[in-house]
């Protein structure tokens, strides 16, 4: 079990070349980005933040996105430094980037590792040409494998994601590509099934039936394979969607899974501090004009801070902590609510789903088996007694 | 001064829902100048929201016209405007026992209804003159002549003269008036002899108090008046006395003939009887009116608030509704499956229906309806009778002698190419054909049905197998001992109770096989494995299964989901709230709701 109370900066670059047709994140298409303007609003963001939470020990930096190997390496190598004058910084700090693996990106690799990154997760996704194409990839599978050569030029540490469940794909056909994707790794890969997300492309396509995805059924058998494949490899999954080699976990997410503190900077991050032993969620305006309009007059873009009351830690924690393979610790859940976990955990269904062969319940840690992982979204609601509502807390 | 009797008409009208009924009493209301044309909305009697959009009268109206007559004369035109609907033909008996006449209106383009029929006949019992009216000849599908045709046909009435008009265009308007006054009887009565006057319905008013329709037969009732309801006993003073224009007119008195409205400081139409005679404490009339056999309820069903924190909103609002609605019963029950709610007694489907819509719209109440159900007449060994309301309180079959359900005798008007359709369907609900005739190209079928087979979803099959060109009407017709079963859909071996019905025996497999099938999309996967039967007392007939969730998890989730997953988690768990447990199971209410909504068909 991790220790509890780490903290890491997520930075959030919102722009990409194309919006991806799956992708529900907050990207979006810009011409002529004035790039020192967007420096200059992250540094900003940056001390106000440290004003905020000053006191902490920064384990992990994030850049994510949209896509943010399209950031000049100077704003990248601007934002790590101020981190590093803000607040105080682990000896093995995690610095990664989210890339994707075109050649124009890969060939700022080098100036991003001299710019303080070290580590880079790659947005392969499929290792076949026309899924690339379906999926609206910029990149062909020759670029992307040439891209995870650079990268292992470049960085000790990097990861690349890749999708499946995809139409029409077959059982067969995922478990060649994940023999050769696997040949590709150093440590660590992140597998996500392909998600149709409210207010994606992919979604109105779904709706008019262009394409279907494989039914309950087969996406189960999908995950098994998964699973089967990476473990033969000794890439078990530390979590539902990634696996790792023992060690080479990627530390920045385990912060989330964790429910670690985490600042979130850029348009639409969100971030969750502690402050005097309260809990705090944050959330920075979407629109990247208003975001920068905002933290030129204010220092920041951050809405209001909205209080997180006992339960609700609880169960945040409790959701994020059930998805990592080495459950979640009992007595992590009681310090975030202050209060037993029986109050909130009805303790029969804890054992009824033990029974099931669902969870395993030992000392101060519940976790869930491979069978309880595939059924995660409803252990929780089942784990989870009925719950008063209660009023949010909004901190001046 | 009352007006003399020879100026007084009262009539009814007569039609088929969608026939143009109020459109063509608007009309009439404009013409004889009751309201401006800038006061005149659509269907200006149909007061209720619902009434207006669905086109059709669920309480009587009533309103005085002035007529100025070719003969010069100024005539006062009482025109009750009645609902058409089968279920309301209590409040058309109502209706027509105080009027003279009747105008019967016919849509030109559709022709004669069965739910006509039935009104019809109801005047033509009440000894009412009838004067024909074949409307909407604006309209280019338009034949008069078919329609006459269809009048004397069908109904035997002479309609040589019948009126063509267009409530719409206002065609024809005029002729109508002198028809009315030329062709129906002027009202009978005495102006010197002691008050007597027929409390023809009441309803409450939240400016007014309880308003009582009246129509007066002899004598006046005038305002400070002390009068008796003579079946109550009750005594009251008359604080106001008016007419509809349909604008509230206050006048002094009522004389002989003439309609309107009265307030005596009742605070609750219970304290009212329909059908009473009114008559002056002083000078007491001799005789009462005869009155109405009190409405009885036909359907029954239960209503219950999804939420269940709204059971109490529901109570108050059933009992709002009561207020103005005699014929609605309703009482509380609990049901293991959907929680607490009311078993209420409905004049009939519409009726049902009409509640139900009522309740959801002026009182945002979201409801679960239970499927509808009659009254079954359950004799025991040792000769006794009970009336079972509702399915879940069969007793043990053991102690039943014999079951005995009620039957009604239905009238299908159709067009010839459904008839097979039709005597299918009725064959199938175990009816007997007593009567197939043909007016022109429609057939007239008359069937003995069970109430039973007809309330579950009879009417929404006749209007699919013809088209929505059948029309259907019926009228109770006694009790008859069957081969009644009470069959049990369980769910993990737990009898969900919502879902109890009482069939014949011969439809008990199907029904049960079909409900199973059903549930079994409905019931969406869970993590345990569900099991679905119907069963006849221990044995089971039908199973389905409802195999156990096998994947469902969020491939991503990192840091900027959380506040999103856990909403999606409150969402989820609130939804818990419309969940039923079933053994180690939660059921959602919907799937219950879909199956009780569903009809037979697959």
């Amino acid at each position: 079990m991790k220790q509890q109370g780490q903290f890491g900066v997520y930075i959030h670059w919102p722009f990409c070349l194309a919006k991806c047709p799956y992708c529900d994140f907050n990207s979006h298409v810009r011409e002529g980005i004035d790039h020192d303007l967007w420096r200059d609003a992250y540094l900003r963001s940056i001390d106000h933040y440290a004003s905020l939470v000053p006191a902490r020990q920064v384990e992990s930096i994030y850049f994510g996105g949209g896509t943010p190997s399209l950031m000049v390496p100077e704003t990248v190598e601007a934002i790590i430094d101020r981190i590093q004058q803000k607040w105080q910084v682990s000896n093995d700090i995690e610095i990664t980037l989210e890339a994707n693996p075109t050649s124009v990106e890969a060939e700022k690799f080098r100036a991003f590792r001299e710019a303080g990154i070290n580590r880079v997760s790659l947005g392969v996704q499929a290792l076949n040409n026309s899924d690339l194409k379906f999926l609206g990839r910029q990149h062909n599978v020759k670029e992307a494998l040439k891209a995870i050569d650079i990268a292992r030029e470049n960085f000790y540490r990097y990861s690349f994601d890749l999708i499946y469940a995809r139409p029409k794909q077959t059982l067969k056909d995922w478990q060649e590509e994940l023999e050769r994707a696997v040949t590709y790794t150093n440590g660590h890969l992140s597998l996500y099934q392909l998600t149709i997300e409210r207010g994606t492309q992919f979604y109105q396509d779904y709706a008019q039936k262009k394409f279907v995805v494989p039914g309950e059924e087969l996406a189960a058998d999908f995950y098994n394979l998964t699973q089967d494949v990476l473990e033969a490899h000794n890439l078990p999954a530390y979590e539902v969607s990634n696996h790792a080699r023992a060690g080479d976990e990627s530390r920045h997410n385990l912060i989330y899974w964790h429910y670690g503190d985490y600042v979130g900077i850029g348009p639409g991050a969100h971030g969750r501090l502690t402050m005097e032993d309260n809990k705090f969620a944050t959330r920075e305006h979407r629109s990247p004009e208003i975001w920068l309009e905002r933290v030129a007059e204010q220092g920041s873009g951050v809405h209001p801070f909205e209080g997180v009351p006992p339960e609700d830690r609880f169960v945040e924690a409790l959701m994020m902590g059930l998805r990592l393979r080495d459950g979640v610790s009992l007595l992590a859940l009681e310090r975030e609510a202050g209060q037993n976990w029986q109050d909130f955990i009805d303790e029969d269904h804890v054992n009824q789903a033990a029974k099931e062969g669902w969870l395993v319940h030992q000392d101060d840690c519940l976790r869930l088996t491979h069978e309880g992982l595939l059924r995660l979204n409803a252990m929780v609601p089942y784990l989870l007694r009925e719950r008063r509502a209660q009023p949010a807390v909004v901190a001046a | 001064m009352s007006k003399p009797l020879e100026h007084i008409r009262n009539f009814a009208i007569i039609a088929h829902i969608d026939h143009g009924k109020s459109t063509l009493a608007d009309r009439l209301i404009q013409t004889c100048g009751g309201l401006e044309a800038r006061e005149m909305t659509e269907q200006v009697l149909d007061n209720m929201e619902l009434e207006q959009e669905r086109g059709i009268t669920i309480k009587a109206q009533t309103v005085r016209l002035t007529y100025k007559a070719k003969d010069g004369i100024e005539y006062q035109l009482n025109l009750m405007d009645t609902p058409g609907h089968v279920d309301f033909s209590y409040e058309v008996s109502r209706s027509l026992a105080s009027c003279e006449g009747s105008l019967l209106v016919v849509d030109s383009t559709q022709g004669v209804e069965a739910q006509t029929l039935a009104n019809v006949y109801q005047a033509i019992d009440n000894n009412h003159d009838i004067v024909p009216v074949i409307n909407k000849i604006d309209l280019p599908a338009a034949d008069i002549e078919a329609a006459k045709k269809e009048v004397e046909d069908v109904i035997g009435l002479d309609a040589s003269e019948a009126i063509p008009c267009s409530g719409k265009t206002g065609e024809g308007i005029d002729d109508l008036l002198e028809a009315i006054i030329t062709k129906l009887p002027p009202p009978k009565g005495d102006t010197e002899a002691p008050t007597k006057a027929l409390l023809v319905d009441s309803w409450y008013d939240s400016y007014l108090g309880v308003v009582i329709l009246v129509r007066v037969i002899d004598g006046t009732l005038k305002k400070g008046q002390k009068i008796r309801f003579m079946n109550t006993g009750a005594t009251r003073d008359i604080d106001r006395v008016g007419i509809f224009t349909p604008k509230h007119v206050m006048l002094d008195e009522l004389g002989p003939g003439e309609m309107g409205f009265i307030t005596a400081g009742i605070k609750e139409i219970s304290d009212t009887q329909v059908g009473d005679t009114i008559t002056d404490e002083k000078y007491q009339c001799e005789t009462a009116l005869t009155g109405f056999k009190p409405s009885v309820p036909m359907v029954f069903c239960s209503f219950y608030p999804i939420d269940n924190g709204e059971y109490e909103k529901l109570k108050d609002s059933l009992s709002r509704l009561a207020l103005n609605d005699a014929s609605l019963h309703f009482e509380a029950e609990s049901s293991q499956a959907l929680g607490m709610g009311f078993r209420c007694g409905f004049l009939g489907l519409l009726h049902m229906e009409i509640i139900q819509e009522r309740l959801a719209r002026e009182f945002d109440l979201d409801l679960i309806p239970t499927a509808p159900s009659v009254v079954y007449q359950i004799y025991d060994m040792k000769g006794g009778m009970t009336e079972l309301y509702n399915p879940v309180d069969m007793p043990d079959p053991t102690h039943i002698e014999h079951i005995e359900e009620p039957w009604i005798k239905a009238t299908i008007l159709t067009p010839d190419e459904f008839l097979g359709g039709l005597l299918t369907l009725c064959e199938e609900r175990r009816g007997s054909q007593i009567e197939l005739t043909y007016a022109g190209a429609r057939a007239m079928l008359v069937y003995r049905l069970p109430l039973n087979e007809v309330v579950f979803d009879f009417y929404d099959r006749l209007k699919s197998i013809s088209k929505g060109y059948a029309s259907f009407d019926y009228e109770l017709d006694g009790y008859a001992e069957n081969d009644l079963i009470k069959l049990d859909i369980r769910v993990n071996d737990e009898p969900v109770d919502a879902l109890a019905m009482i069939v014949h025996r011969s439809q008990a497999e199907r029904r049960g096989r079909h409900l199973c099938e059903r549930l079994k999309d409905l019931i969406p996967r869970q993590m345990f494995k569900i099991a679905i039967q119907a069963a006849i007392g221990g044995k089971i007939i039908a199973r389905e299964n409802v195999s156990a969730m096998r994947k469902d998890v969020t491939a991503k989730c990192y840091g900027g989901d959380i506040t999103r997953k856990k909403k999606l988690l409150e969402k989820q768990k609130k939804g818990k709230k419309k969940m039923r447990q079933y053994g180690n199971v939660e059921i959602p209410q919907s799937a219950f709701i879909a199956a009780l909504k569903m009809g037979d068909e697959k």
